[in-house]
């Protein structure tokens, strides 16, 4: 139709060769990845590496399945960690602050770079504000004051963050078109109790796709919507540049960049000091036993750690070999279940004690 | 002493001063009045408060979330001091000057206010005081970029080290920085130049902190000053600043620890030999894709599996387990056989269960649920415990011969080293292409002898020499 030629006339997507010299005051990048490391890779090599005080850059990009949590949070606390493993879903921790949004591919994320003296949030999500209305004037959109951007004013649609530096600067948000809201909140809600923390708590709040709204609207749609009200609001070609987050040639150092962002130092390492204080309630033959667990950790890893057992139930000093071993080791099933099961191989060879120790630490291993 | 923040007004530059304060906007109308003089000769380095400057968006105080130094420490401009939050926001604040962090006035999670303190820094009295508003060296292309980012920090080369990248047309991309945090030192230039030119150049001094009067040394580009003498070294040393690292262990690893100190109290023993696969490989082909249509990947693993579990049936002391004061043998009725993996992690044990009652392709489908969830980091603890006996393939990664070390409690071990293609003499004399593999076997010698492993190896032999003798015995 008419229409669509239009639309895809606008939208020039031009070759790499081009990416650093456009003229104007601004630039349009999509990234061609769903990689969610890959793509915060690239947010901070535009944030560390770009010139931004003659062109403000608009970065637009989608991930697969994944959970981000802010900069300073607690994903114990913020997530079902287990669920996550089970369902293959990635988990990053961004740069910015903020809370934990979950992504999957109904959702963009829109990342706006400018210098640290132009860093102005609410501009932006009025940009978005005014790109959804031009596309469709029936849509109840606006932004709080907390940032965010509501539906019918009360349903959450977009998500904010920042990250400020010395010279540069960006406000990142997320924008529900289609994504999956059962996984969704099955995802953000933590199974642990007893937990401790001076973590960057999120704040729930409902959330409604667009596409329930007008299902004829696409991610396609709104990215492009969104990109030809930055083009005009900067006083540039409608261009949307495509980049590839592997090209090494053309982002030098960002290899490195989407390696550290997945290293378990980052992603769990870099999570403030909390405190766990639970008990476990183990069913072992025919009686339940109450286990009392007190754990500190830090930098993801066990700095103190208590268990209290009934006695004897343990052979006299394997629990304090265990609790020995424990300490300073990470705060991670993997890294707990090689561990305790490592050191049950120069423990008392019998059947008895060896299930009994399976249940305390498997019990112990469903905390992490 | 004040000096005003230059939004307005122009620089104004101090030296020697004994107090530098930085007042923010909202004290800007007072300054006039406070416009007080005092200079002193100072005898070491001067102490600046350095102040939390203006966040935008009228922020006025935010939480301090991480310090990236610590008293004592050094740093030079543009190094990262701390991680605040506010409202979403993460900000990254960085140095202003370079010295020595002498005290920190807040803890994680304390309120910093806008305009007060966060740090004192100790900066070199002759140096001076940078003025509020820093000059910005012209931005540099992406080629060219000055910021190496390791660990969220960005680290700068100081701006004297940068000048002489430029000179010298040196991309600071290409240096490796050796000072702290990888940072470029005016060292790691010199030798990347020396790299170039081959030159001999005189060794330069190490500390960041330039004392007053070496400044000169700082600009090279300057007409070489005759009367200093250079020093030429008659034999060339590159300065390597590389540190030693210390980590505790712990975890897994110190797990380890205590499991090979108490394998090596076991007294071993070694027996190898060199086995013939050449039928096993020509089987395997044939049997791949027929597993594959059951959903199966078929290595080799499966068959060397079953051919061990094959000859324990006839030698079950291999299968057995000597208990703490070697009084009595206890001989395992499961044969669960532990297969060595390597991982991010090192090196971890699964073992398949029950391979007694397995056939090859049930083996073989355990492998690969096995090998799956180790790489993804979600073996479980039943996976990795009970296991009685114990193969590695090393061979995978490389290796003839090994020396494997017995996972305690079990009793004996083998390492299978590669696949190579060798020459041999047939029955008739002739030489053909064999396909070779050596096995390496250790055991225990309070339980077990030479004899015994050498006859279960030799079982464990000739069924993977002819496949379809393994179909007589198959229970």
């Amino acid at each position: 139709s008419f229409k669509n030629c239009l639309w895809l006339s606008c939208v020039l997507r031009t070759p790499k060769a081009c990416f650093w010299s456009t003229a104007g005051g601004g630039l349009i990048i999509q990234s061609i990845s769903n990689d969610v490391y890959q793509n915060l890779a690239v947010e901070d090599w535009i944030h560390d590496h770009m010139d931004l005080e003659k062109q403000q850059v608009l970065f637009l990009w989608r991930n697969s399945p994944a959970v981000v949590i802010g900069r300073h949070q607690n994903p114990w606390q913020e997530c079902n960690l287990r669920l996550l493993r089970q369902k293959n879903i990635k988990l990053a921790r961004r740069r910015s602050g903020g809370g934990t949004v979950y992504h999957d591919l109904g959702n963009i994320n829109l990342t706006f770079f400018t210098t640290r003296k132009k860093y102005e949030r609410m501009e932006n999500l009025k940009l978005i504000v005014k790109a959804l209305k031009a596309l469709r004037p029936q849509l109840d959109v606006h932004v709080t004051d907390r940032y965010d951007i509501l539906l019918d004013r009360q349903y959450k649609i977009s998500g904010t963050a920042a990250k400020l530096g010395r010279t540069s600067a960006y406000h990142h948000c997320t924008l529900l078109c289609n994504a999956d809201k059962f996984v969704l909140s099955a995802v953000l809600k933590s199974p642990l109790k007893g937990l401790k923390s001076n973590a960057t708590p999120s704040v729930p709040a409902s959330v409604k796709n667009l596409f329930e709204e007008d299902p004829s609207l696409t991610s396609e749609i709104l990215l492009d919507a969104i990109a030809k009200e930055y083009a005009v609001q900067h006083q540039i070609d409608h261009h949307i540049t495509l980049i590839n987050p592997a090209d090494e040639t053309l982002l030098p150092g960002i290899t490195n960049k989407t390696k550290e962002l997945q290293t378990w130092e980052w992603v769990y390492g870099k999570t403030p000091k909390f405190s766990i204080s639970t008990c476990l309630n183990m069913a072992y033959k025919d009686s339940v036993l109450d286990v009392k667990i007190n754990m500190d950790i830090k930098h993801g890893r066990i700095e103190v750690c208590n268990i209290d057992l009934p006695e004897q139930w343990l052979p006299p000093g394997l629990c304090s070999e265990l609790v020995k071993n424990l300490t300073g080791s990470k705060f991670c099933p993997n890294e707990t279940t090689t561990l305790v099961t490592t050191l049950l191989r120069v423990c008392p060879q019998d059947d008895e004690f060896h299930s009994r120790w399976s249940l305390l630490c498997e019990n112990m291993i469903s905390l992490m | 002493v004040c000096i005003h923040r230059v939004r307005s007004c122009s620089n104004i530059r101090f030296i020697k001063s004994k107090y530098v304060c930085v007042f923010d906007k909202s004290a800007f109308k007072f300054s006039h009045q406070q416009r007080l003089f005092r200079t002193s000769a100072v005898s070491c380095g001067q102490i600046v408060q350095f102040k939390l400057s203006d966040i935008g968006e009228g922020i006025t105080e935010v939480t301090v979330k991480e310090w990236y130094i610590k008293e004592g420490d050094s740093v030079s401009q543009f190094d990262s001091i701390c991680e605040v939050q506010s409202d979403k926001a993460s900000v990254t604040i960085t140095s202003r000057y370079d010295g020595i962090i002498r005290k920190i006035h807040y803890n994680i999670d304390d309120i910093a206010f806008v305009g007060k303190p966060l740090v004192d820094i100790e900066i070199d009295a002759s140096k001076g005081v940078a003025s509020e508003d820093v000059v910005e060296t012209p931005p540099m292309s992406h080629e060219e970029h000055t910021h190496q980012e390791i660990k969220g920090h960005k680290t700068l080369a100081t701006p004297a080290v940068r000048r002489l990248a430029m000179e010298n047309n040196i991309k600071l991309s290409e240096v490796v920085g050796t000072g702290k945090d990888n940072r470029i030192l005016k060292e790691d230039i010199l030798n990347y130049l020396a790299k170039q030119t081959g030159a001999i150049l005189p060794p330069s001094p190490k500390a960041e902190i330039v004392p007053p009067q070496r400044k000169a040394e700082a600009v090279p580009a300057a007409p070489k000053d005759k009367t200093r003498k250079i020093p030429v070294p008659a034999a060339r040393t590159i300065a390597f600043s590389g540190k030693d690292k210390t980590e505790p262990v712990t975890g897994f690893q110190k797990a380890m620890v205590k499991t090979m100190s108490a394998a090596l109290k076991i007294p071993h023993f070694g027996y190898s030999d060199e086995v013939e696969l050449t039928q096993l490989v020509q089987l395997r082909e044939e049997l791949k894709p027929l597993a594959e249509i059951r959903g199966v990947k078929l290595s080799f693993m499966p068959f060397f599996i079953k051919a061990a579990s094959l000859g324990l049936l006839q030698y079950p002391i291999l299968n057995a387990s000597l208990d703490e004061n070697c009084q009595n043998v206890t001989y395992k009725a499961s044969h669960n056989i532990g297969v060595a993996m390597d991982t991010e992690q090192g090196l971890i044990v699964p073992n398949v269960k029950n391979v007694q009652v397995c056939s090859v392709l049930d083996i073989a489908l355990e492998l690969n649920r096995l090998q799956s969830l180790g790489s993804a980091g979600q073996l479980g603890t039943s996976d990795l415990t009970g296991g009685t006996f114990t193969l590695s393939n090393i061979g995978t990664i490389g290796g003839t011969y090994a020396k494997p070390v017995i996972l305690p409690p079990e009793v004996a071990i083998g390492a299978l080293g590669k696949i190579q293609v060798l020459p041999r003499f047939n029955g008739k004399g002739e030489v053909f292409k064999a396909q070779i593999m050596n096995v390496s076997w250790s055991a225990d010698h309070r339980i077990i002898d030479g004899a015994t492993m050498a006859r279960f190896s030799n079982l464990w032999k000739s069924y993977l020499e002819n496949p379809a003798s393994m179909l007589l015995d198959l229970k």
